[in-house]
């Protein structure tokens, strides 16, 4: 059975995009075929973010108006073969996404494939709703920063009232916390919230932490998906998340300052 | 980082106030969020009948709304002025 999640959060720039494309990446690399949709229509990024900005053709728009046919918009992740991306049109048109037409897309895609993760515009506007009416699991990309905690409940108090699983009274979304840009070293300095803040606040269960890094720049600059970088402790923190996602128990990482005077000078990277 | 923010820990962090800010503001908008629509509307109606007998400002009343497990409820209150006099 498909199962659709949205990687969503409210507010902009917290790394929905770049959380999409890790998680999208590490579920095919696992072996499920998985699609990925940008809703960011007019603002199209994730393209970009994957590298294949250059071979988009058809985008999501074309396929809800029938003026291009689904396998034609898709397309094929040049480093997984399990891996497609449909993109968002560039049209300023608001209401080119109906819920009819992603429905629509939404349930053909559900035959072929095992995941379908969708990436939300920030904001709660229609393209945010519609990335998360149809989801069966909700990743909450939250920074640990005051406006974007709120921004993040205010999200969970949309899911769980204005999804499709809500409004027909099925079982809720399950929500996820993905905890992203962590630096254990000012929480250790009482300058950043920490993980149990968080939870504490947002009461959600924690899929994991992604630290503050480099890494996740280099990655958008070349347009390879974070995930991809094995070595670096982003690309390691979204290896763990997909894995616990997928049922496999990993203790958590990035959540304390490990490194000591003693590592600092004896550099363990 | 200098010596010295070895012996700052005393000090309130920012991240505690951070906290402490959203929990308050979180609790008070996950309240608002259960509230039926019609909520303004009544306290608006409410304040306009009242005021025909009394005169009450604004903000003298409230309306809120609870709800637990078994029951909700609908809890008005009106604060009268001091110096009026019901004759």
């Amino acid at each position: 059975m498909a199962r659709i999640i949205v990687v969503t959060s409210g507010k902009g720039g917290v790394g929905k995009t770049t959380t999409s494309a890790a998680i999208a990446m590490g579920l095919a690399k696992k072996g499920h075929k998985t699609a990925v949709i940008d809703f960011d229509v007019g603002l199209r990024n994730l393209d970009l973010i994957m590298g294949c900005e250059r071979r988009v053709v058809y985008d999501f728009v074309n396929v809800i108006n029938g003026e291009a046919t689904l396998n034609q918009a898709l397309i094929r992740d040049k480093n997984c073969n399990l891996l497609y991306i449909l993109p968002a049109s560039q049209t300023r048109d608001k209401d080119a996404l109906s819920q009819e037409g992603v429905g629509k897309i939404l349930d053909e895609l559900k035959k072929d494939f095992k995941y379908i993760v969708c990436d939300s515009p920030a904001g709660i506007e229609k393209g945010a709703h519609l990335a998360m009416y149809f989801a069966d699991d909700a990743f909450i990309v939250t920074n640990p920063e005051v406006s974007s905690v709120r921004d993040s409940d205010r999200m969970l108090g949309i899911l769980s009232s204005k999804s499709r699983r809500a409004e027909q009274n099925e079982e809720p979304i399950k929500e996820y916390l993905l905890l992203s840009r962590y630096s254990p070293d000012r929480v250790k300095l009482g300058e950043m919230l920490s993980v149990d803040d968080v939870q504490e606040i947002l009461s959600l269960h924690l899929l994991g932490v992604i630290p503050e890094s480099k890494s996740v720049l280099n990655a958008s600059n070349s347009g390879t998906p974070v995930i991809l970088d094995e070595k670096s402790d982003a690309g390691q923190a979204y290896a763990d998340i997909v894995a616990r996602y997928l049922g496999e128990d990993r203790p958590h990482r990035f959540i304390d300052d490990k490194q000591g005077l003693f590592g600092k000078l004896f550099g363990r990277k | 980082m200098s010596l010295l923010d070895y012996f700052k820990t005393s000090k309130a962090s920012s991240a505690s106030l951070a906290k402490e800010r959203l929990q308050i503001l979180v609790a008070h908008e996950r309240s608002s969020r259960n509230q039926p629509s019609y909520l303004p509307q009544l306290q608006k109606e409410l304040l306009e009948v009242i005021r025909k007998y009394i005169n009450v400002e604004q903000d003298a009343i409230s309306v809120n709304f609870e709800q637990n497990d078994t029951q909700e409820t609908l809890e008005l209150n009106i604060v009268l002025p001091d110096h009026q006099k019901t004759t």
